[in-house]
């Protein structure tokens, strides 16, 4: 073969690589389903006292009232701006808004430490982004309780059903000995309901959709309004937005 | 044949022992309750099972854990039965609203053979089932 010929195969090769390299990535399926929450932290602050939101979604769930905080169970529950944003507020911020309260539940993370460490599979992403909870295969290891940066985990030490104030019969409880958090009410998304805490909430301050479609209410409050995420540089991109 | 030391008093150990630990099996025999099985109150309720008896019969916990799997894992509710119907894969809220007797269904069987399933830990009982 002549120098001239190989060098005209070779770049023929390498132009057509290009175009099927460049078409393969378009057609790459994207995600059409991303469920994300907005969390209006002015209407919380507004309502200081307002536990509406966790009662409705805490009764739903079972989970129960447990009285030592050492082994308390939580789905969703409030704390401190302070707190909440430990590395994201400047010094004088803190000051005058550090008390304000925030509301907290799982992030359903992007890219979630928790589903890394489980031994199990017990907990894992689903395909439209929610961290889901196997409580069948869950030992009980809480290796997800010391990866999870928002302590959004929750163990049951003993069985809880005696903390439980009204049975939902609908909805399983969780036996002593597993791991529980917050589905992002998965049981009622499949039903096309939204979430219970942003059903809820009397101030509209809390909104749920598909942050891949344009139209979704959050996705179109977070092209309007400032947003935070909770501990951003910890790469676990949370599906949980807080409006400021 | 050498002479077993203590002979007399390890062979009436041994029928003694055999003797306890058979004693179930004769209790039955003596009181002709050898072959109790189980009666189970099938609740119907109109309707016909998932599928049909016999399988559920031998096959009830593959059906359970495959509903299981496909319901938490898969995301998937509805179950096609045989005859086309769709039906929600359910323990609580499909299984336990036509045998709305659990103790004389689930139970009576599962006792009688020592085998207790560890779904209830979790999962309710509907409240028309309790009884």
């Amino acid at each position: 073969m002549r120098r001239r010929d190989f060098l005209k195969i070779a770049g023929l090769g390498f132009i057509s690589g290009l175009f099927l390299s460049s078409v393969s990535f378009s057609f790459k399926p994207t995600r059409r389903v991303r469920w994300g929450i907005t969390i209006d932290v002015l209407q919380c602050k507004k309502n200081r006292d307002c536990k509406v939101c966790i009662e409705a979604c805490h009764e739903i769930h079972n989970v129960p009232d447990v009285p030592d905080p050492k082994e308390k169970v939580m789905w969703i529950w409030t704390s401190t701006f302070e707190k909440a944003f430990e590395n994201e507020l400047g010094p004088l911020v803190k000051e005058t808004r550090g008390s304000d309260p925030v509301l907290l539940l799982c992030n359903h993370c992007e890219n979630p430490p928790c589903v890394k460490v489980c031994p199990t599979g017990a907990t894992w992403k689903r395909e439209d982004g929610i961290v889901m909870m196997d409580y069948h295969r869950c030992i009980g290891c809480r290796y997800c309780m010391a990866a999870c940066p928002y302590g959004s985990r929750s163990f049951n030490w003993k069985d809880n059903r005696r903390y439980i104030k009204k049975l939902n019969y609908d909805f399983p409880v969780r036996t002593k000995g597993v791991v529980e958090k917050c589905n992002l009410c998965e049981e009622r998304i499949s039903k096309n309901l939204l979430p219970r805490c942003v059903e809820a909430c009397p101030y509209g301050a809390l909104t749920f959709g598909n942050l891949n479609d344009f139209q979704s209410s959050p996705s179109r409050l977070l092209r309007e309004r400032l947003s935070i995420v909770r501990k951003p540089h910890l790469g676990t991109l949370p599906n949980v937005f807080y409006l400021l | 044949m050498k002479r077993v030391y203590d002979g007399k008093k390890i062979i009436t150990g041994l029928v003694l022992f055999l003797a306890a630990f058979t004693s179930p099996f004769w209790y039955n025999t003596v009181f002709g309750t050898f072959d109790y099985v189980p009666e189970l109150k099938v609740e119907k309720n109109g309707k016909e099972c998932v599928k049909r008896t016999s399988y559920m019969k031998t096959n009830h916990m593959v059906l359970l854990r495959f509903w299981r799997d496909e319901v938490v894992r898969s995301g998937k509710r509805i179950y096609k039965k045989e005859d086309g119907t769709e039906i929600e894969m359910s323990l609580s809220g499909t299984c336990l609203k036509c045998h709305k007797n659990k103790e004389e269904f689930c139970d009576r069987c599962h006792g009688y053979l020592g085998k207790a399933p560890r779904c209830w830990s979790c999962h309710n009982v509907p409240r028309e089932a309790k009884k």
